[in-house]
């Protein structure tokens, strides 16, 4: 029970951390029809830019300056090299992104070293948040911070008590991440600039007929998006590790999510990002494989096929591939994606 | 350029004299480039030719932007070398000059697999489920080690089997031939492809899927057996990989590989057929060459990428033919000065630019080896603001005339331009 719980705050935090990054992706992607390839460059640019502000002035300050400064990168290369190749149709926006990815990444192990940094969280969230203590005499109750030591071991040995604690930066991540999705759904609902981006989606020529400036509206976009996924790497960074595969580690997966919830789709996108996220962390955690399975119920196999590494492959060995077979089959079964519209 | 497609789709003189010349070409230059270093390069140049001309066949002629090309090139290397390892073992009777179409079928065989699921969808789904593809296939090597190998890879001998007229494929200069041979016949092949009715309707689907759904074509089956022969190609060039490299490790799959084939596509120019064969020599240049002159050439390709994509997204094929148009038209001395006066203030920013990258470079990687590099034959101190300021004065110097050279060179560029277009005019009027 204390496993499943744990576990399942821990996907969804890390489902909420995809949904940090996915959202920006949908939202460019709908707006502009460029998947941006260095979407996740720029998570692990605010990582960095983060660290290096946090080794001078702390934690706290990075939190909020880091986003910045990645979404005034993202909004710049909008600027300047984005729109210059718009014209030229999708591919090479696709591959002028793919190409800032590229380079970015030379340019992060140029500046930080090639091995990862060390980016601790700061002394508040070390800890964790709360600990589930399961007691085979008591039952289980919750109890905020750290437990005890005393209060995980019994004297008697016959009393079973199991400590299952939930790390503060988890529970900070699902905090912050529901704080941005709050934020983004009442600025894309209620606000002014909210409207002129929904129009923007569908009616640009429109939107620029009542004399907005649709390119700029896109250049903010792209670079709020930036900055949604450097403050989402700023809360990776300091959680996972800061290095310079972080962007490949999370770049493929997000863009998974973003297929599987529909091009587009930002309630898909949402879903999507949270399914894989437990879906992720409970393969990790499963140690059963076909050969296990075969056993439980009472299949003897022969030796070869006993020795064989490809029954003998367990769930948690094949948690990394699991969102890009969850895609082949989403594309099978559903083209559309979970919630998408468009079909082409 | 194509050459104006004649009615019967057969080969003009012209034709015959520009395949004839890469022939001989092929043949020759191992007698010019002698060492050991050259012909291995000639011969990864083959193998690279035929992986970016079958990308190619996806990107150029079908819009088909792949992230998982070395999908199809790896697998074939893989069951190429599996079957050059059958070959030893005497279980297989094939002779090993054949073992490149093993490769090619078994790139064939994935690309029928993955294809029926990469090409439901066009455009930008089409990218994102091949990369999720390539990463999936990326995954599996560490997964089965009994058919990748791990992380060692699986390594074969190709000197087995009786000798046919005295060759076993041991030297290297046989199996440049080898390879020299399946380059020209799958350069030939896939140059073929372009003017079957199949590849002018993929050229269609590129351009307008609407109206080819109107006519009466599957866009989808368009785009499946495109893919299909596209990953043979692919897979021949993994086999011709197989049996030059004799190894075959997780690297030939990866995500990686397949960036190198679009990245060095698009730099040699996706929109004409000969582009790939130019980004497919540049490719091995860079590799062998560049990386041993620079840390920092990863950076300076990444570089290069992103100024061709915003200003000259048809490649250096493009800017070939540019030039090659004007100077049909008796233009290209005009213009001669300008390029000059571009290439040299160019230069100057670049180096200026270069300086302060390999500084970088240099106190990132060698701190320890003292703060001095030599650098194009300049002594460089990465502790004292001389350098830095001398390297960032360079740069702003040489891109500053480069900026002027340029707006004068765009002027003289849209008058002969005008100049050209004028002519064709009065040789379309009647006279």
């Amino acid at each position: 029970m204390e496993f499943f719980t744990i576990s399942m705050l821990n996907g969804l935090s890390y489902g909420l951390l995809l949904f940090m990054l996915s959202s920006g992706l949908t939202l460019i992607f709908s707006m502009m029809g460029v998947l941006n390839f260095a979407h996740a460059s720029f998570y692990m640019v605010g990582a960095y830019v983060a660290y290096s502000i946090a080794r001078v002035v702390g934690f706290w300050p990075g939190l909020f300056i880091a986003p910045f400064v990645v979404a005034v990168l993202g909004a710049a290369f909008e600027r300047y090299c984005l729109r210059r190749v718009h014209k030229f149709g999708h591919v090479p926006e696709l591959l002028i992104t793919f190409g800032l990815s590229f380079v970015i990444l030379e340019l992060v192990q140029l500046i930080w070293g090639r091995i990862a940094v060390d980016f601790p969280p700061p002394e508040v969230l070390r800890g964790p948040a709360f600990t589930l203590v399961n007691s085979s005499v008591d039952g289980m109750h919750l109890l905020w911070g750290a437990a005890p030591a005393a209060m995980c071991s019994s004297a008697d040995a016959a009393v079973r008590i199991v400590c299952s604690p939930f790390p503060a930066t988890r529970g900070f991540m699902m905090f912050i991440a529901l704080v941005m999705l709050v934020a983004l759904w009442l600025m894309l609902t209620r606000t002014r600039i909210g409207l002129v981006i929904q129009s923007a989606l569908t009616h640009p020529e429109m939107v620029e007929a009542l004399g907005h400036n649709v390119p700029r509206v896109f250049m903010l976009v792209f670079g709020a998006g930036a900055g949604l996924a450097g403050l989402a790497g700023v809360i990776g960074g300091s959680t996972f590790v800061t290095e310079p595969s972080m962007a490949g580690a999370v770049g493929s997966v997000i863009f998974v999510v973003v297929v599987v919830g529909g091009m587009g789709s930002l309630a898909g996108a949402f879903v999507a990002s949270l399914l894989i996220g437990v879906i992720q962390t409970f393969a990790v955690a499963l140690d059963y494989s076909v050969v296990t399975a075969l056993r439980s119920i009472g299949v003897t196999l022969g030796p070869a096929a006993a020795d064989s590494s490809f029954l003998k492959l367990t769930i948690a060995q094949v948690a990394p591939i699991l969102p890009y077979l969850f895609l082949v089959l989403i594309l099978i079964f559903r083209p559309k994606g979970l919630m998408g519209t468009r079909e082409d | 350029m194509k050459p104006p497609a004649n009615r019967y789709g057969a080969l003009g003189p012209r034709d015959l004299i520009v395949w004839g010349i890469a022939a001989a070409a092929m043949l020759v230059a191992p007698w010019l480039f002698s060492s050991g270093l050259a012909v291995t390069m000639l011969s990864q140049m083959g193998i690279t030719i035929v992986a970016c001309l079958s990308f190619n066949m996806l990107l150029g002629q079908g819009g088909m932007l792949s992230f998982g090309h070395a999908v199809y090139s790896g697998l074939g290397s893989y069951v190429a070398i599996h079957a050059l390892k059958a070959i030893g073992g005497g279980t297989l009777a094939i002779p090993v000059s054949l073992i490149p179409l093993v490769g090619g079928f078994a790139g064939l065989f994935f690309a029928v697999l993955f294809g029926f699921v990469t090409t439901k969808k066009a455009g930008t789904t089409f990218a994102m489920i091949t990369l999720g593809i390539s990463e999936l296939v990326g995954a599996m090597v560490l997964m089965v080690p009994e058919f990748f190998g791990g992380e060692a890879g699986i390594a074969a001998n190709r000197v087995v089997g009786k000798a046919v007229l005295g060759i076993t494929f041991g030297p290297q200069i046989q199996v440049y031939y080898l390879l020299a041979v399946y380059t020209i016949v799958c350069t030939a092949g896939m140059y073929a492809f372009t003017r079957t009715p199949l590849g002018r309707m993929l050229n269609a689907v590129r351009d307008n899927p609407e109206r080819v759904e109107f006519i009466g074509y599957s866009t989808q089956r368009v785009r499946y057996i495109s893919f299909i022969i596209a990953g043979f190609f692919a897979g021949v060039a993994g086999g011709m990989y197989a049996l030059n490299f004799e190894i075959a490790t997780g690297e030939v799959v990866g995500a990686f590989r397949s960036g190198l084939y679009l990245f060095f596509t698009f730099l040699g120019g996706a929109t004409f057929f000969f582009g790939p064969i130019i980004g497919a020599v540049l490719l091995v240049l860079s590799f062998v060459l560049l990386s041993e002159i620079t840390k920092a050439w990863l950076l300076y390709l990444g570089l290069a990428f992103l100024l061709m994509v915003m200003f000259a997204p048809g490649g250096i094929a493009s800017l070939i033919m540019m030039n090659w148009r004007i100077a049909k038209f008796g233009k290209l001395r005009g213009l001669l000065a300008g390029y000059a006066l571009l290439a040299l203030t160019g230069a100057v920013g670049f180096f200026g630019v270069a300086a302060m990258i390999e500084m970088i470079y240099h106190l990132q990687l060698n701190a320890d080896l003292g703060p001095t590099l030599r650098f194009a034959g300049v002594e460089l101190n990465v502790q004292t603001a001389a350098s830095w300021l001398g390297a960032f004065a360079v740069a702003l110097v040489g891109f500053g005339l480069f900026e002027l050279a340029r707006r004068r060179f765009a002027l003289r560029w849209g008058e002969v331009q005008g100049q050209i277009e004028a002519a064709i005019r009065a040789r379309e009027e009647p006279a």
